[in-house]
């Protein structure tokens, strides 16, 4: 497909620059909410609790290593290297899936084994807004991928002249990883730090 | 769609194919798995303090910055696409900035 621009960028990559922009924002919000509000109102339950650092670190690698995966699938459609394309899709909708598997493991051990939910106190609820909207995106990311593996399987409509739908999927998908660099830093490693004076 | 009136429209489409081979990516990918690692090992380091804040920050910064340059292109695509990301990404900082200090967490 090819627009007119005065930009000499495809419009609909600026406008996926721009999406991702505002995003910033988004999650700036709800990580801010989460910072003001995690230290107050009920105490008895906070992130020294529940998180577990060694489990949150494997599922951060593997969604590192599926942003890896993710630019190598871009890399051999532009050289039309078709097989080589899927097999690095299928395994960037593998890692993101297990990464869900992960958010879920954790979400059902906070409910059930330490009976955190959204309405416990102030942490429950910013906690489950923030890191459950990343899922969200996730879950989304996973799905549009899925798609475009489809449509390379069954209706031959990806090759390396289309790339560019790859390509808006990729910078999507990458910038969920970008956003869990920042709430794995934030979140849990400053929540859980032993170091802090108490 | 744009006007032609305006004589510098350009027609999109084709894409910039000046990006690194795999094997630069693969380099990337370890350095961010050394990053994070690191960032698991200076996390046990209790002595630091409030150290930790800096230097958390930094790995998580140099993490960001290599993911964006390199896996979204950034470095060799046209500037203005880094321009409209940035201005999201300093007014993000911003809002958290501010809503911190609005919250006393600097007094």
């Amino acid at each position: 497909m090819s627009d007119e621009t005065t930009t000499g960028i495809d419009n609909r990559k600026l406008l996926m620059w721009v999406f991702l922009g505002s995003d910033c924002m988004f999650f700036a919000s709800l990580i801010g909410t989460y910072l003001i509000y995690k230290g107050t109102g009920n105490l008895d339950i906070g992130p020294v609790d529940v998180f577990d650092i060694p489990t949150t670190s494997v599922s951060t690698f593997v969604l590192l290593m599926s942003s890896m995966s993710m630019v190598f699938a871009y890399a051999y459609l532009v050289r039309n290297n078709i097989n080589a394309f899927r097999i690095w899709m299928v395994s960037t909708i593998i890692m993101g899936a297990t990464f869900l598997g992960f958010q879920v493991f954790e979400f059902s051990e906070f409910y059930f084994h330490y009976d955190l939910s959204p309405q416990t106190n102030l942490f429950g609820t910013t906690f489950y807004a923030l890191t459950g909207t990343h899922g969200l995106h996730v879950t989304v990311g996973v799905v549009w991928l899925a798609i475009i593996f489809y449509s390379s399987l069954f209706r031959n409509s990806v090759s390396a002249e289309t790339n560019l739908d790859l390509d808006l999927a990729a910078l999507y998908w990458h910038f969920v990883d970008i956003v869990w660099i920042v709430i794995f830093a934030v979140v849990y490693l400053f929540g859980t730090f032993p170091g802090f004076p108490s | 769609m744009v006007s032609n009136k305006n004589n510098k429209t350009k027609k999109s489409g084709s894409h910039d194919h000046n990006h690194p081979e795999p094997i630069t990516y693969f380099k990337v990918a370890m350095a961010l798995v050394a990053l994070t690692a690191l960032e698991v090992v200076v996390f046990y380091f209790e002595w630091l303090g409030y150290a930790i804040i800096p230097v958390m920050a930094i790995l998580s910064i140099g993490k960001f910055g290599i993911v964006v340059m390199y896996y979204m292109h950034l470095k060799f695509d046209e500037k203005l696409l880094t321009y409209v990301f940035m201005s999201g990404l300093i007014l993000a900082v911003v809002v958290i900035m501010w809503l911190m200090a609005l919250f006393g967490w600097f007094n």
